[in-house]
């Protein structure tokens, strides 16, 4: 953790605090559980939203693919009556597909990632809706899926999705932060092109951050259809991008590319779902959810960056007060 | 030396610079400069790079202003000029690299921030009145396109006319030409000349500025040669000739010691057949590197070596031609492909695609090969300091710690830093572009003296560079490229900055003797 993860935590810490003080329900096993379960469930895409940052690239289709993907999952399982684990199988290689197209026409076609995933976006979510004719999806009533109350358990009162974005969260840490692929990400984020000149197959590691991407919102998406049970198309999903992009930039991530954190996205996530939770337990009308949230961030990178213009300027006073008696005399 | 009194004076000059000089930091750019220029003279000016040509320039455009010396505009004194001032006083340029808004027409480019106005409230820009007034221009210099002709769609030669036109368009009394047809193809070359040869008539001074010698002999009424911030020498229109201006911008000292190879050069370790490049898509060019040898590539800027390069190192698509390593064909579609084979590539540009600024070094130099420095996919930080500390005692990197962020370094030991990486991973081909660009005297000859024993391990190595001393001083053999082929091939005993050029502006060697 550094110092930017630590005042992140510490924030967490003084919000949830005055927010208990407020009102005690905050810290309730019940507010905790749902809240948690939120956590694991933005979490999980917003790791792959970071991933893709890192390279400097965007994925803003990540709310319409939620969409897309629970859409087609419960339709397999409700109304085609697809095993679930192959329903399951299914989506997530179409997701990873999806990731697959978006880093191929990034890469190989050099459009930019903010234009494909743009229409990402767009085409998901029509062709989500148009699949259902804008009807929701959802089970028959009265069916039972027994397999699938998995996603929706809880061990030890702790909900599975909690369980599932901690695994991820472990494995994501080791590949960005150890692995030989992660430190390709940082190098293609910083330069692409000198990372390139080193012989870095630039092409093919950008792509795979999409793929992770992808992959990991299409776990989330499956999460989210059995969360809700039914999904509705033109909602489910709206505006997830970005939070996940919130939660990063929160965390720390350079929207240029080569610098960011798997502690600092999480810590993002989970700050992002206490300022939801704060709307709700304060009873703030939950029409200022977004100004509440849009508030926060603006201020906290804010600080944090005139923090560092701070820190600079006095290391260079500091610097230039110590230096005085080597300094070059007038007229040289 | 030569001084102004020996400069044949104009009857009545325009412009006037008297011992003008400028220093920076450890480099004296200009060392007391005199030129008198008289109205509707072509005053050619050459001298390799580095020479003072620019400095020159920028005193001229009021970029910079001089140490010392004065600068008289039609007998008006100035101790330095203005951008502003500069223009007011008539002075215009046409810069090699030109500054025109492709998106507009030729008209709106002539008229850019000073467009005539309709007036009213909305004051629109009155096209009609600026096309009425840029004809005439166009006309005077014999251009055959229209004013309302979008700038993309000219040639060249036609953009520069444009540029032009923007002179006389603010009544320029000297039209200064930086390097004006070394981007034109030769019939183009012709138009331009023709067009100087108007401004002179209209009695508008031009100082022209080019490599390509048999152009400023054609052009100029007199010569003036700059050697190391000096007038080194004045041509009048009589003695201009190619071999003199030769003799008078090379013939200095080599100040670094250089190695001799040790070993005779080896067999032929990478050939390159027939290559044609997206810079010169007709030409075939070619070249034969052995082990144990230094090839120089020498050549003028944009002759096709770094393009070159660029293909043989993977980065760039190979249009067509061969490339065998030990007598093996290889593909290269990517850097990767060429690394994995041990060819590597010290680029010109360090910052953009030599080094990862932002990295310590040590992470700089594990980054290529970096599977080396892991253990079951993560990577060793220990591994990697290891090799960094080996590479920093081996080339004598000078840093702090090897964990030293590597843009804090100067550029003589960021370079090392792009050797290191490379160093550690065995190389059969290091191809080094401009490899001692903005390096101090010191860490240059480091440099050579690692090159040197580079080539004795038995590595091959190809140095491109437009360093005539480094050139001549670094290599076994060089060949020099022009126009996207290899124009000649020389060995030690026909080294010489005289063949070097000559080659270079594509004429053929001089009779030997």
């Amino acid at each position: 953790m550094n110092k930017k993860d630590l005042g992140l935590l510490a924030l967490i810490v003084v919000v949830g605090f005055v927010v208990y003080l407020r009102n005690p329900a905050f810290l309730g096993p019940q507010n905790l559980a749902n809240t948690a379960n939120l956590i694991g469930l933005f979490g999980l895409f917003a790791i792959g939203q970071g991933f893709v940052i890192i390279t400097g690239g965007i994925e803003l289709s990540a709310g319409s693919m939620i969409a897309l993907l629970g859409v087609l999952f419960v339709d397999l399982v409700g109304a085609k009556g697809v095993p679930w684990p192959i329903a399951f199988a299914i989506v997530m290689v179409l997701g990873l597909a999806l990731g697959l197209a978006h880093g191929l026409l990034i890469t190989k076609l050099k459009m930019q990632p903010f234009v494909v995933t743009l229409c990402g976006l767009l085409i998901y979510r029509g062709v989500a809706r148009g699949y259902t004719a804008d009807a929701t999806a959802g089970f028959p009533f009265g069916s039972e899926y027994p397999g699938l109350d998995f996603f929706v358990a809880r061990i030890g009162g702790i909900p599975v999705s909690v369980y599932v974005l901690a695994v991820v969260a472990v494995i994501a840490w080791f590949t960005l932060h150890r692995s030989v692929f992660g430190r390709y990400l940082f190098a293609i984020g910083k330069n692409e092109e000198a990372a390139r000149f080193s012989g870095i197959r630039t092409d093919v590691v950008v792509t795979s951050a999409y793929v992770i991407c992808a992959g990991l919102t299409a776990l989330a998406a499956i999460f989210f259809a059995m969360y809700t049970r039914s999904v509705q198309p033109s909602s489910q999903g709206n505006f997830y991008e970005l939070y996940a992009i919130a939660a990063a930039v929160l965390g720390g991530f350079s929207l240029r590319g080569g610098e960011g954190s798997i502690v600092g996205v999480i810590l993002g996530t989970i700050l992002l779902q206490e300022l939801q939770n704060l709307v709700n337990l304060l009873g703030i009308p939950s029409s200022l959810n977004f100004a509440v949230m849009g508030g926060v961030i603006l201020i906290g990178v804010l600080v944090d960056q005139q923090w560092g213009v701070f820190r600079a300027r006095r290391r260079i006073a500091e610097a230039a007060r110590s230096s005085e008696e080597f300094s070059p005399k007038p007229g040289e | 030396m030569l001084d102004s009194r020996d400069q044949e004076a104009p009857a009545r000059a325009f412009l006037k610079l008297s011992a003008v000089r400028k220093t920076y930091p450890g480099v004296v750019a200009l060392a007391g400069f005199d030129m008198l220029v008289g109205p509707g003279e072509v005053i050619g000016l050459v001298g390799e790079n580095g020479a003072g040509k620019s400095t020159l320039m920028k005193i001229l455009g009021g970029v910079t202003v001089p140490d010392s010396g004065t600068i008289e505009i039609d007998g008006a004194p100035y101790a330095g000029l203005s951008v502003g001032g500069s223009m007011k006083a008539g002075i215009a340029f046409v810069h090699q690299e030109l500054n025109l808004f492709d998106n507009l027409d030729v008209a709106a480019n002539v008229y850019i921030g000073r467009e005539p106005r309709r007036g009213g409230v909305l004051n629109l820009v009155d096209e009609k009145q600026m096309r009425a007034d840029v004809l005439p221009y166009l006309k005077r210099l014999g251009a055959n396109f229209a004013p309302n002709t979008p700038v993309a769609k000219l040639s060249l030669a036609q953009q520069q006319m444009v540029e032009i036109a923007k002179a006389l368009s603010v009544n320029a009394r000297l039209v200064i030409l930086d390097e004006p047809t070394s981007s034109l193809p030769l019939a183009e070359t012709d138009k331009l000349l023709e067009v100087i040869a108007g401004l002179k008539a209209e009695g508008i001074a031009v100082i022209f500025i080019s490599h390509r010698l048999h152009e400023i002999e054609r052009a100029s009424d007199r010569v003036l040669v700059l050697r190391d911030g000096v007038l080194v020498g004045e041509l009048k229109k009589a003695e201009i000739d190619h071999d003199r201006m030769v003799k008078l911008m090379i013939g200095r000292d080599l100040k670094v010691a250089y190695a001799a190879p040790k070993l005779d050069k080896g067999e032929v370790v990478l050939a390159a057949r027939g290559i044609r490049t997206a810079a010169y898509p007709t030409r075939d060019v070619g070249l034969e590197l052995h082990a144990g040898e230094i090839l120089g590539l020498a050549g003028l800027v944009g002759s096709g070596r770094t393009e070159l390069a660029r293909v043989l190192f993977g980065v760039d698509p190979l249009y067509a031609g061969t490339v065998t390593l030990n007598g093996e064909p290889v593909t290269l579609r990517n850097a990767s492909d060429a690394v994995a084979r041990g060819i590597f590539l010290v680029p010109e540009d360090r910052k953009g695609e030599g080094i990862l600024l932002d990295l310590p070094i040590s992470e700089n130099i594990s980054l290529p090969d970096l599977d080396a420095y892991a253990r079951s996919g993560l990577v060793s930080p220990a591994l990697e300091r290891v090799q960094a500390e080996r590479s920093r005692s081996e080339l004598g990197i000078k840093a702090p710690t090897v964990m030293t962020r590597t843009g804090s370094l100067s550029g003589g030991n960021q370079q090392k830093v792009v050797l290191a990486k490379w160093l550690a991973m065995r190389p059969k081909v290091l191809i080094f572009d401009e490899p001692t660009r903005g390096i101090d005297v010191g860490a240059k000859a480091e440099i050579y003296r690692l090159m040197r024993g580079l080539a004795d391990a038995g590595v091959a190595v190809l140095m491109i560079s437009s360093d005539m001393e480094e050139v001549i001083g670094v290599s076994d053999r060089i060949a020099v490229m022009h126009e996207g082929r290899i124009s000649g091939l020389l060995g030690r005993a026909e080294f010489s900055e005289e063949n070097v050029l000559r080659l270079a502006v594509g004429k053929p060697l001089a009779k030997a003797g």
